[in-house]
């Protein structure tokens, strides 16, 4: 029963430290985006070419923001676990994904609402717009990888490697993609020399990512306490197999 | 180097003694390039205008279909056990059944092309540098799929999977193996899209036997 | 020349498979595992050609400086072994000449500079009573003659470790036989054998280990 208890030992840790902290975060996140969303809405003036229709903004850069920060954030957990094999990192690996999949979901929704009073057209193909679909697809991939196989041990070395593979990759996607001419406006907050943005309308906006991000710490944290009881009980159940195995063994001699 | 010698003479021996393979990837390749104009009508202006990117997307669907069995085959019958002791490393097999993957499709893929082409009314001038690219381009084509491949060895939904693993890894090649050939048309680039479109060719060869070996290897457990 | 292996701990999908096994095994000396189904042997010898990487401990092979004999240099068991598994490894596309030629290109060592591929190939041909079937597919073979071209992959390059899972699966006596000959020859050579086996072989020097199941021990 000792391999047991050593399975569980890190992450008992994990489930202490995060069950504490985590209702800290969610309320965080709810009060930050509160905020946000009174700033976007009473606060922040109305763009002065696109309207109202700019306040969409509020939501789809935090979203675009976290799509890219959460496959970062896969691919140094998976880099983690590939490395120093830590549990937890493989843990915090698989639920990220889907989180990060549903961010890059709601990136792509609200970007080609917001292109429809801007450009006049649901979807273009424009540079921004195409690495971020592609990004989905590399998220899908991920889930699918480590859906298809069976042995969850293999499924998430695998889905590691496909992982480390895919944040390799997009630097190079996003470069030919940008090889042809964009639509897209160009960078306007994080650039060289400052952002373009007026700070009427950035405060509300960084106020808003900061509520997103402390969202989806609180959701990755619950979603990793979830994937952790799920793995000591299945841990629990493949004892009890076991043993059962070996008194029928026993009660056979 | 000999064993790599060996491996890839093995590998291009047994591609050609199964036959089934190029004979289906080029079938498919063809059928492709059937249907598009079925779907898209008749208009000689406009098919010979998109035929390029037809015939691009076409080869990277036709070549991500023999890309399956790269490694499961020698996976189930035990040989890829045996490749795998000795003293050449696991990245180098990789190599070397990625190599003759290309060889063995990348190659007879891009050199039916200008066939399509006649089919597709495309300007014979593009054709030297429609194969040129083709070319240049399918070595990252055989190595990216190579990881696809090793990474759904054990997959029970091989073929779909590599699909939805490799293509969106595909997007630089066939950005840049566009833009190449667009550039004869008018458009600007060709010769800087072409020397992009090999140094991602040659990056790939480098890299890709590590990513794919190390899914190997976990497999192999 | 020495085997060693200290400590191992095997684990296969969380559970444990092998714990705490050592031994080690002398040039010139076979070992001969045997067990019922499920207690280990083939996660053992996969564990020692190096596909599964033990949760804990090592195995080491000392004393191989290549041609220049015992050096005390240690190295990867798998750069160094033979390993037969419970699949073939043969192409059934290829002729059993083929096959094997490529398997004598592919393994082959310094130590086999000595003799040309062909020359290898026809002995190991000769000595697995195949040489009449040379030029037929492998496909075309019986599941015993395409075992014993899987093992004729023994003769063609040398090596001086040999994990054997199984060898004797669908062979008749005659063929078992004609593999403990080539097993002990290759032991008399100064070589080292690890067989997994259900069956007594007659294979000379070797010590036994008796795996049990785990399950049986609790």
């Amino acid at each position: 029963m000792q391999t047991l208890t050593q399975r569980l030992a890190n992450p008992t840790r994990f489930m202490e430290l995060s069950g504490s902290v985590l209702p800290w975060i969610a309320g965080a996140a709810a009060v930050v985006i509160a905020y946000g969303l009174y700033l976007a809405f009473y606060v922040a003036p109305p763009d002065y070419q696109q309207g109202e229709t700019a306040r969409i903004m509020y939501i789809h850069v935090p979203c675009a923001w976290l799509a890219m920060a959460v496959y970062a954030m896969v691919a140094m957990s998976a880099f983690g676990f590939l490395v120093f094999r830590h549990p937890l990192a493989d843990v915090s690996a698989k639920t990220a994904v889907p989180l990060g999949a549903a961010f890059t979901f709601l990136a792509l929704v609200t970007g080609s609402l917001w292109g429809r009073p801007t450009w006049g057209t649901y979807w273009v193909w424009d540079a921004r717009l195409t690495s971020v679909l592609i990004l989905f697809f590399l998220y899908l991939g991920l889930m699918a990888l480590r859906s298809s196989i069976e042995d969850e041990s293999l499924a998430s070395k695998l889905t590691a490697i496909l992982a480390l593979v895919g944040i390799v990759m997009l630097p190079i996607i996003k470069f030919s993609v940008d090889f042809g001419n964009t639509l897209h406006q160009p960078a306007s907050v994080l650039r060289v020399g400052g952002p373009t943005i007026d700070t009427a309308m950035l405060t509300p906006l960084l106020v808003m990512a900061l509520g997103f991000t402390l969202m989806f710490v609180a959701m990755h944290f619950k979603a990793m306490r979830n994937e952790i009881l799920r793995r000591r009980v299945r841990a629990l159940q493949l004892a009890q197999v076991e043993k059962a195995q070996a008194s029928q063994l026993a009660a056979a001699e | 180097m000999s064993a790599f010698l060996a491996l890839l003479k093995r590998d291009l021996m047994l591609s050609v003694r199964q036959g089934g393979a190029l004979g289906t990837a080029l079938g498919f390749y063809m059928l492709v390039v059937t249907l598009l104009p079925l779907g898209l009508g008749q208009d000689l202006n406009l098919l010979s205008r998109i035929a390029p990117g037809i015939l691009w997307i076409a080869l990277l669907l036709a070549a991500l279909l023999s890309l399956g069995r790269v490694f499961s085959s020698d996976h189930e019958d035990g040989t890829l056990d045996v490749l795998a002791t000795g003293r050449m490393p696991l990245e180098m097999v990789v190599g070397a059944k990625a190599l003759a993957h290309w060889i063995s499709t990348g190659i007879p893929l891009a050199l039916t092309a200008p066939v399509l082409g006649l089919m597709l009314n495309l300007d014979i001038a593009v054709y030297p540098l429609l194969m040129a690219t083709m070319l240049v381009g399918t070595p990252a084509v055989s190595f990216i799929g190579a990881v696809g491949a090793a990474l759904t060895l054990r997959s029970y939904r091989g073929g779909l999977l590599i699909a939805l693993l490799v293509l969106p890894l595909y997007v630089p090649t066939l950005i840049f193996g566009m833009a190449a050939v667009n550039g004869l048309l008018g458009v600007s680039g060709t010769s800087a899209a072409m020397l992009i479109l090999a140094a991602l060719s040659l990056t790939s060869v480098v890299l890709c036997p590590f990513a794919a070996a190390a899914a190997l290897r976990v497999q192999m457990q | 020349m020495q085997l060693v292996a200290e400590n191992l701990v095997l684990e296969r999908g969380n559970r444990k498979v092998a714990n705490d096994v050592s031994f080690t095994l002398e040039g010139g000396s076979g070992l001969v595992l045997t067990g019922p189904n499920g207690s280990g042997k083939s996660t053992l010898l996969r564990a020692l050609a190096g596909y599964l990487r033990p949760a804990s401990g090592s195995v080491r092979i000392l004393g191989i400086g290549g041609s220049d004999g015992d050096t005390g240099e240690s190295c990867e068991v798998g750069e160094v072994c033979h390993f037969v598994g419970h699949l073939d490894g043969i192409k059934s596309h290829l002729t059993a000449a083929e096959n094997l030629t490529f398997w004598a290109t592919y393994l082959s060592d310094r130590a086999d500079s000595g003799h040309s591929v062909a020359h290898r190939v026809y002995d190991a041909l000769e000595v697995f009573a195949l040489n009449a079937l040379a030029d037929i597919p492998a496909g075309y073979m019986s599941a015993g003659q395409k075992r014993r071209l899987g093992l004729a992959r023994l003769l063609v390059a040398h090596r001086p470790l040999w994990l054997l899972d199984e060898p004797t699966v669908s062979l008749d006596t005659g063929s078992a036989d004609i593999l403990v000959k080539a097993i002990n020859r290759h032991l008399s050579d100064g070589g080292m054998a690890i067989v997994a086996t259900h069956l007594p072989l007659a294979i000379e020097p070797a010590r036994g280990i008796s795996l049990v199941r785990k399950e049986a021990q609790a």
